[in-house]
């Protein structure tokens, strides 16, 4: 993939200078919290899921660079209402599709931190950033 | 005090001898601006590391064939001339390692852990040292129960000296500090903080590896009793370092390896070291790399170091003139270069310093982010991470004047 400006595209920038989701959830059921060591980019997540096994909503915080903070409010406007099932079989595939932009290998982790956390956040072990 | 004269080195000279530079990144010119990373290397260290595996490669020292002769009479050569360029009495007080990393684990270890540090003896440090100059003195505080204490740095990027003088008691035994910050390129007054150290009996260690590539460093007018630096930073290969000790602490000093090479005899369960400096090199050396830092310090020797430092003074004083003129771009660390290396961290608002890297990537220049592996010294700023630009001798105007389109390329994206 070309490394261009096309890293930093309208929706991206968009969604980095007005993220979507972002804040404190109260009453989250569950939550999750992990950096990339390397940029010190963080996302945290925080999910409430309901009584039907959905997510009903979700919200982050977070510190760090365009893609990782721009990729977690994605993700976000991506989980909201998802039936928990699907939201755990969520890809980096599906991920790196919505943010739709070429990405060097040190910024892949950027991107995929915050799918990183929701599966840390569900309980789940799938280690998505290499 | 008036300005040092201009100095500015042949640039598109020495440039013609580093083989990288001469190469695109997607269509752009390189403006390689992180050297305080690693610094690229000439052709004359290049072909020294395949010379001596195409032409004399045998192990050293142990050899009684002619290859092994000229093997380590060039390792050997390599050993004098790093002595020579940092002013050491004698060849026996450089030890090769592979890296900074390495020479200081070695002092904290070979001197702190299994030497002289008792429970309750102070190790003093500084807030803006590399880990590499943190944790390994953790190490000792764990094992031996020392007690760490730190000089903390004022908004200007200088060490509190004040402060210092209260740290400094009777227990106190080591104090360690960088000759040149990563971070903020601060030169700190290491001949005063050593005299100081040595009033309470203490020893000084010090950290070269941003000093040693940019400027002249002599160890007897330092009075350090131990210094370290890396020859990847400093036009050698990787793999590669150096630690300076006085003679005597030298003999002091346990080795961090056993093997072949440091031990005079063997017995099963027992061992007679071998003489400093070969007591710390066990095993294989890295024979490639110390010849080819051996031509390096050739490389750098025959420009002068004191031109090397006025031609990285007259860049970053023109870059930090140029970078003040920016809206909503901070740099940090002193102001004046006659206090600071060509070491520049900086931040612009609203852009992230992954984002700028990635930016001035697209424009070929590279520079470095993140926190620089001073996590103690960006919590002091505040500051989750910076980007970096570092200055050497290919370095020019162009260069400064190419980082500063750059930037202005950042803020018409975040704009
Ligand atoms: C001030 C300082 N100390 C120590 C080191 C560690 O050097 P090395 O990684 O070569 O061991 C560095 C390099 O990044 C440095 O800048």
């Amino acid at each position: 993939m070309s490394i261009s400006y096309d890293m930093y595209q309208e929706q991206i920038l968009d969604h980095y200078k007005h993220p979507r989701n972002k804040g404190l959830l109260a009453g989250a059921t569950k939550n999750a919290r992990d950096s990339n060591p390397l940029c010190g980019d963080e996302v945290v997540l925080h999910v409430k899921v309901d009584g039907s096994d959905r997510i009903a909503e979700v919200k982050f915080e977070g510190q760090g660079c365009a893609i990782s903070q721009a990729s977690a409010s994605m993700l976000t406007t991506m989980v909201k209402g998802m039936p928990l099932s699907d939201a755990e079989g969520l890809g980096r595939d599906a991920v790196l599709k919505q943010l739709g932009i070429p990405l060097s290998a040190v910024r892949l982790k950027c991107a995929l931190l915050s799918l990183h956390v929701l599966k840390l956040a569900l309980g789940q072990k799938a280690d998505v950033a290499t | 005090m008036a300005k040092p004269a201009k100095v500015m080195l042949n640039v598109p000279a020495i440039k013609a001898d580093f083989p990288i530079l001469q190469r695109t990144i997607r269509d752009k010119r390189l403006v390689y601006l992180d050297s305080a990373a690693t610094s690229q290397k000439p052709k004359q260290v290049i072909d020294a590391t395949s010379d001596f595996y195409s032409r004399y490669n045998a192990n050293v020292h142990r050899a009684i064939y002619e290859l092994g002769e000229e093997s380590t009479r060039e390792y050997e050569g390599a050993r004098e001339k790093i002595a020579a360029f940092i002013q050491a009495k004698s060849p026996t007080e450089i030890a090769f390692t592979k890296s900074t990393t390495e020479s200081l684990n070695l002092v904290a270890y070979g001197y702190g852990l299994k030497g002289k540090i008792q429970k309750g003896d102070e190790i003093v440090g500084t807030v803006m040292e590399h880990h590499s100059n943190h944790v390994p003195w953790h190490f000792v505080k764990d094992h031996k129960g020392a007690v760490l204490k730190y000089v903390d740095v004022k908004d200007d990027g200088t060490l509190r000296m004040e402060q210092y003088d209260d740290l400094l008691t009777d227990r106190t035994k080591i104090v360690t500090v960088s000759l040149c910050s990563n971070v903020l390129g601060t030169i700190n007054p290491v001949k005063e903080i050593a005299k100081r150290a040595h009033e309470v009996g203490a020893i000084c260690v010090v950290d070269a590896a941003q000093a040693a590539p940019h400027m002249p460093i002599d160890v007897q007018d330092l009075d350090a009793d131990f210094l370290a630096f890396s020859g990847h930073k400093m036009l050698g290969p990787t793999g590669i370092g150096v630690l300076y000790g006085k003679q005597e602490l030298f003999e002091a000093t346990e080795p961090l390896l056993g093997g072949g090479e440091m031990i005079r005899e063997v017995h099963l369960g027992s061992a007679k070291w071998n003489d400093v400096p070969y007591k710390f090199e066990g095993g294989t050396p890295n024979i490639a790399g110390a010849i080819g830092l051996g031509v390096a310090v050739d490389y750098l020797t025959k420009i002068g170091m004191e031109a090397v430092r006025g031609h990285e003074m007259e860049i970053t004083e023109y870059a930090l003139e140029k970078l003040a003129r920016l809206k909503g771009v901070q740099t940090y660390g002193p102001k004046d270069v006659k206090k600071r290396a060509g070491v520049v961290s900086f931040t612009i608002d609203g852009a992230h310093p992954h984002d700028i890297a990635s930016i001035l990537d697209v424009e070929g220049i590279c520079v470095r982010s993140g926190h620089h592996c001073a996590q103690p010294l960006m919590e002091r700023f505040n500051l989750p991470a910076t980007a970096r630009a570092s200055f050497y001798i290919y370095n020019d105007m162009d260069d400064a004047d190419a980082l500063v389109a750059g930037i202005k390329k950042v803020q018409e994206v975040f704009a």
